[in-house]
C-alpha cells in the first residue's frame, strides 16, 4: 500500500530566503523519514508570480516535492503544513496511477507504429529526415491555438 | 487541409446541412476551420497541471475554461484538461476570474 506516489507542492512568502526554505524542507522530510516514506525529487521554482492575490501575497516561492509514501503520511504531512504559517498554500496530488496510464499509453502507440513500420518493409524507428518535416508547416495548419473569436 | 461545410457525410456537420440549403440562393456558405484536438494531433498524453504554457491557450481573458466547442479538443482530453486546469487553479498558476 505504501508504494503511492505524490506530488507536494507549497507556495512560501516571496521575501523567504533560501535557508529558511531549506529548514521548511528538513521539517517535511522529517516527516517523511519518519512515517517511512521518501522524498524522490525536490523543485525549487523560484520567485513566480501568482495568478491571485493570496492573503496580501501577489508573488510567491513554489516548492515541488515529490514523495513515495502512504496515505497516513500525505494526511500527516497535510495536517501540519496546515499549521505552518509559512507556508502560504499547498496542495497535494496522486500521481503513481496517472504516470501509470501516460506510460502505458506511450509504450503502447510506440510499439504499434513500429509494428506498423516493420509491416511496411520500414525499419522500427523513424529515420532522420523522413516524411513530412514537422517545422515549417506551423503556419498553414489548421489546428487551434488560441481563442477565435 | 481544411474543409468547408459542403462536404457531405461526417458525424461532425450534423445540422449544417440544413442551414447551408437555406442559404444557398442568398450567399456562399460559411467558411469554416476543421478543428482538431491539440492534444490528439500533437500526441501529448500527459496534460499536467503543472505546465502552465500548454495549459495556457485554454484559459481565455476572463479566466473562465474555453469550451470544447471553440477548442475542438477530444471529449477525453478534455476531461484531463479541466483537472489539470482546476488543479492548477488551486495553486495560484492560473486564476479563478479576472475582471
Amino acid at each position: 500500500m505504501a508504494n503511492r506516489q505524490y506530488e507536494l507542492i507549497y507556495i512560501l512568502p516571496p521575501e523567504t530566503a533560501e535557508q529558511q526554505a531549506n529548514e521548511l524542507h528538513g521539517q517535511v522530510s522529517d516527516i517523511v523519514t519518519r512515517l517511512h516514506g521518501q522524498i524522490e525529487k525536490t523543485e525549487n521554482w523560484g520567485r513566480r508570480k501568482l495568478a491571485y492575490e493570496i492573503g496580501h501575497f501577489k508573488e510567491g516561492v513554489y516548492v515541488l516535492e515529490v514523495i513515495n509514501g502512504s496515505g497516513e503520511l500525505m494526511k500527516e504531512l497535510d495536517r501540519r503544513l496546515k499549521v505552518i504559517d509559512q507556508v502560504v498554500r499547498h496542495m497535494i496530488v496522486r500521481v503513481d496511477e496517472e504516470k501509470q496510464v501516460v506510460d502505458r499509453t506511450r509504450t503502447k502507440r510506440q510499439t504499434e507504429s513500429e509494428r506498423r513500420r516493420v509491416k511496411r518493409g520500414l525499419p522500427p524507428q523513424r529515420q532522420p529526415g523522413e516524411g513530412r518535416s514537422s517545422d515549417n508547416d506551423d503556419a498553414d495548419d489548421d489546428r487551434f491555438d488560441g481563442v477565435e473569436v | 487541409m481544411a474543409f468547408g461545410q459542403g462536404r457531405s457525410g461526417g458525424g461532425r456537420g450534423r445540422g449544417d446541412k440544413k442551414t447551408a440549403d437555406k442559404q444557398q440562393g442568398q450567399r456562399r456558405p460559411m467558411f469554416r476551420r476543421r478543428k482538431v484536438c491539440k492534444f490528439c494531433a500533437d500526441k501529448i498524453d500527459d496534460i499536467n497541471y503543472k505546465d502552465v504554457k500548454l495549459l495556457g491557450p485554454f484559459v481565455p481573458e476572463r479566466g473562465k475554461i474555453l469550451p470544447r466547442r471553440i477548442s475542438g479538443t477530444c471529449a477525453m482530453h478534455q476531461r484531463k484538461l479541466q483537472t489539470a486546469l482546476k488543479r492548477a487553479r488551486q495553486i495560484a498558476l492560473i486564476p479563478y476570474v479576472t475582471d
